[in-house]
C-alpha cells in the first residue's frame, strides 16, 4: 500500500502549460475586446516558459515518471521544443487573420494551447492510456477550432467530417490498443516490448491488434489510403486553423508512431513494415498526382502534406537507426516548409479575401518581390530541389530506405516526387511570369514581417548546413530509443 | 445449482427479456422503462462479478440520471410510431441475418483459441471485506494519477469547446434588465399635469 509520490521535475513542462492556460482563460474573461493582446501576450509567455523549463531539464538519459506514465528523453525534449516554436509561429502569424474574422478570442487562445498540451502529453506517453488521452486532448480541440468560425458553412462541415472520421480512427486505434493489451495484458510500452520478446503469445492476435493500431496511425498522420479527411478540413478552416492543424500535431504524431510501433513493437518490425510500405506508396502516389488537379491552394498543400507523410513514413520502413533519425529530420523540415508556406498565404488575404486560389499567387513578384522569393524557397524545398531542407530531408530518406535494401521503393519514391515537382513549380511559375490580378498592397505587421524571413532563411541554412539538425535527430534517436 | 447461479440465470432471464421488450415494445415510454429494467439488472450480474462499483455507477449515472433525461424527450416529443414502423419487415431479415452472424463470431471467439474460457479462467473471489472501490480509489489518486488529471483537463476542453461553438449574444432576445429596472425614476415615466378642476356645467 506504500506510495511514492512522482518525481513531478519531468513534468514541470506541462504542468506550467496547464496552469498557464487556466490563467489565460480566466484572464481573458477580465480583459475586454480591446484588450485582447493581454491573451495573446500570456500565451506566447506560457509557451516561452514552457521552451525554458524543457531547455533547463535538457539531459541525454531517459527518466520515467508517474509509474512510468510519462517519460523524458532527448526525442521528447527535441520534439517538444520544436512544438513551441511551431505554435509561437502559428500565433504570430495567424493574429492578423483571425482579429479581422472575430476569431480573436480567448477560446481561440485556450484552444490552441490545450492542443499544444495534448501533443506534449503525446510526446512523452510511454503507456497506451497516456498516449490515447494525449491524442484525443489534441484531436478535440482541434475539431473545436475548426468549428470556432460556426456561420462559415464549408468550416462546420469540414468540422463534421473532421470530427467524425477522428473518432472513427481514434475507434479503431483503441480496439488495436484493446487487441495487445488482450494478448499481453501490459499497458507499460516498455513491458509490452518484453511481454512480446518473451515469445509465449499467440503472433496473431498481436498482428490483428497491430493492423488496426496501423489503421489509426495513419488516420492521424494523413497517409492514405486514410487521407480523404485532409483535403476536405484543409480547404474548409479557416487557413490560420489549417496552418495550424498541419504543422504541430505531424511533430506529435511522429512521436507518437515511434513510441507506438518502435518502442512498443519494435519486436513485430517484420510485420508493420509491410504496412508501412504499402501506406508510403500509396500516399506519395495519391498525394502528388491528386495535388496537380488542385486550383485551390489549401487543397493543393493537404495532397502535398500526404505525399510528404508518405516519405516520412519511407523513413520509418527502413527501420534503423539511420532511418527513423532521417524520418525526424523530414518532420522538422515538413514543419518549417508548411509555416512559411501557410505564413505567405495569411499575408495574402485580407478582410473578406480568402487568398486560397493559386491564381492569387499570379504576379507576387510584381507585388512584392521579397514575398515572393520566400514562397519560391518554400515551393523548391518542397519539391526537394537543393540546397533547400527539403532536398536533404528527402535524400536522407532515401539513403536509409536504399541501405535498408528497398531499392525499388527508393525509385518509386523519386518518380512521384518528380510528377510531384509540377505542381510547386506551376506556383513559381505563376508568381514570376504571369500578370498580377490585383495590386492590393501587402501590408503585414513588423513580427510577421520578420518571422516569415527568418523562417526563410532557415530554409536555406539548414539545407546548406543540415549536419547539426540531422547530428542532433541522430543523437536523439540514438539515446532515446 | 447454488445460489450463485440461481441468481445469475434469474437477472440473466429478466435482463434478455426486458432488453427484447425495448426493441419490441409499441410505446417507446414502456421501451425507456424497459431499458432501465435491463440496466438494474446488468448491474446485478456486475455485482455477481465483484464488480460493486461499476455496479452501483451503473445505476446511478445511466439510471439515474442519462435514463431519466431520455424519458423526459421521449414524453416530451411528439414520435409518429406508424413512419417509425415503416420498412421493419423489409429490412428484417437482413437485421437478423446480421444478428446471426454476430452470434457467430462470439461464439467461435469464445470456443477457441487464445480468448476461450480455459484461456482466461476467472480471478480467484476477494475476502468478502474486500472494496474495490476503495481499491479503484487508491489507484486512481496514485498510480494512475497522471491519466486521471489528463482526463479532466479533456473535460475541460469539452466544456471549454461547446461554450465557444454556441454561445451567442443574440440581439433581437426579448429579456428584463434588472438593474435597468431598479434604476427606473419616478421622472422617466410618469408625467404629472396640473390642471384645474372642471365644473359640471
Amino acid at each position: 500500500m506504500n506510495f511514492i509520490p512522482p518525481d513531478l521535475a519531468p513534468a514541470y513542462p506541462e504542468i506550467f502549460l496547464l496552469v498557464m492556460v487556466c490563467i489565460v482563460m480566466l484572464a481573458d474573461l477580465f480583459v475586454g475586446e480591446k484588450r485582447r493582446y493581454v491573451s495573446y501576450i500570456l500565451s506566447q509567455a506560457a509557451l516561452l516558459g514552457c521552451a525554458i523549463l524543457t531547455f533547463s531539464t535538457l539531459s541525454s538519459d531517459v527518466s520515467y515518471t508517474f509509474s512510468g506514465m510519462f517519460v523524458d528523453d532527448p526525442m521528447a525534449d527535441i520534439l517538444k521544443l520544436m512544438v513551441y516554436i511551431t505554435v509561437a509561429s502559428v500565433l504570430v502569424y495567424s493574429r492578423a487573420y483571425i482579429s479581422v474574422r472575430g476569431m480573436y478570442t480567448g477560446e481561440f487562445f485556450s484552444l490552441v494551447l490545450f492542443a499544444t498540451l495534448g501533443m506534449m502529453v503525446m510526446i512523452s506517453a510511454s503507456h497506451f492510456l497516456t498516449l490515447y488521452l494525449g491524442l484525443e486532448l489534441l484531436s478535440l480541440s482541434l475539431y473545436a477550432m475548426v468549428a470556432l468560425r460556426r456561420e462559415n458553412v464549408l468550416a462546420t462541415e469540414a468540422a463534421m467530417k473532421f470530427f467524425v472520421l477522428g473518432a472513427l480512427a481514434s475507434g479503431f486505434l483503441l480496439y488495436g490498443m484493446s487487441m495487445v493489451y488482450g494478448a499481453t495484458g501490459e499497458l507499460h510500452l516498455s513491458q509490452i516490448a518484453d511481454a512480446i520478446r518473451g515469445g509465449d503469445i499467440d503472433h496473431q492476435i498481436l498482428v490483428i491488434g497491430l493492423v488496426f493500431i496501423v489503421a489509426g496511425i495513419s488516420f492521424k498522420l494523413s497517409a492514405a489510403p486514410f487521407h480523404m479527411w485532409a483535403p476536405d478540413v484543409y480547404h474548409g478552416a479557416p487557413t490560420a486553423i489549417t496552418l495550424f492543424i498541419g504543422s504541430a500535431p505531424k511533430l506529435a504524431a511522429f512521436a507518437f508512431v515511434m513510441r507506438l510501433l518502435v518502442e512498443g513493437m519494435g519486436e513485430m518490425v517484420a510485420d508493420w513494415q509491410g504496412m508501412l510500405v504499402i501506406l508510403a506508396v500509396m500516399s506519395m502516389a495519391i498525394g502528388n498526382i491528386a495535388a496537380i488537379a488542385q486550383t485551390n491552394i489549401k487543397r493543393m498543400l493537404a495532397y502535398s502534406t500526404i505525399s510528404h507523410m508518405g516519405f516520412l513514413i519511407l523513413g520509418l520502413v527502413a527501420a534503423n537507426w539511420n532511418g527513423y533519425s532521417s524520418a525526424l529530420f523530414y518532420v522538422i523540415a515538413y514543419v518549417l516548409m508548411t509555416l512559411g508556406t501557410f505564413a505567405i498565404i495569411l499575408m495574402l488575404s485580407r478582410e473578406g479575401f480568402e487568398s486560397d486560389h493559386i491564381n492569387d499567387f499570379k504576379g507576387l513578384n510584381k507585388r512584392n518581390s521579397w514575398y515572393a522569393f520566400i514562397t519560391m524557397l518554400m515551393m523548391l524545398s518542397m519539391a526537394g530541389i537543393p540546397p533547400m531542407i527539403g532536398f536533404y530531408a528527402k535524400l536522407s530518406v532515401l539513403q536509409a530506405v536504399l541501405s535498408a535494401g528497398y531499392i525499388w521503393l527508393a525509385i518509386v519514391a523519386v518518380l512521384f516526387s518528380l510528377i510531384g515537382a509540377f505542381y510547386y513549380l506551376r506556383i513559381i511559375k505563376l508568381m514570376y511570369f504571369d500578370e498580377p490580378e490585383t495590386d492590393a498592397p501587402i501590408l503585414p505587421n513588423i513580427d510577421v514581417k520578420m518571422l516569415v524571413s527568418v523562417n526563410g532563411i532557415a530554409i536555406i541554412i539548414l539545407g546548406l548546413f543540415p549536419q547539426a539538425l540531422m547530428g542532433l535527430s541522430l543523437y536523439a534517436i540514438e539515446s532515446s530509443m | 445449482m447454488n445460489f450463485q447461479d440461481f441468481v445469475f440465470y434469474f437477472f440473466a432471464t429478466v435482463l434478455i427479456t426486458s432488453a427484447l421488450g425495448v426493441v419490441t415494445s409499441r410505446n417507446p415510454v414502456y421501451s425507456a422503462l424497459l431499458l432501465v429494467l435491463s440496466f438494474v439488472t446488468c448491474a446485478g450480474l456486475w455485482l455477481l462479478l465483484e464488480a460493486e462499483f461499476l455496479a452501483i455507477t451503473l445505476v446511478l449515472v445511466y439510471v439515474g440520471a442519462v435514463m431519466v433525461l431520455f424519458l423526459f424527450v421521449v414524453m416530451m416529443l411528439d414520435i409518429n410510431l406508424d413512419r417509425m414502423r415503416e420498412g421493419f419487415w423489409k429490412w428484417f431479415p437482413f437485421g437478423a441475418l446480421l444478428a446471426l452472424v454476430l452470434v457467430a463470431e462470439i461464439a467461435m471467439v469464445l470456443s477457441s483459441g487464445p480468448f476461450s474460457l480455459e484461456a482466461m479462467p476467472s480471478p480467484p473471489a476477494q475476502a468478502a471485506d474486500y472494496s474495490n472501490t476503495k481499491e479503484l480509489g487508491r489507484l486512481i489518486y496514485t498510480e494512475y494519477v497522471y491519466a486521471f488529471e489528463l482526463a479532466a483537463v479533456i473535460l475541460l476542453v469539452a466544456m471549454v469547446a461547446a461554450i465557444a461553438l454556441t454561445l451567442r449574444h443574440r440581439t433581437d432576445k426579448v429579456s428584463l434588465d434588472p438593474g435597468k429596472q431598479v434604476m427606473v425614476r419616478r421622472e422617466d415615466r410618469l408625467r404629472i399635469v396640473k390642471m384645474a378642476s372642471e365644473k359640471k356645467e
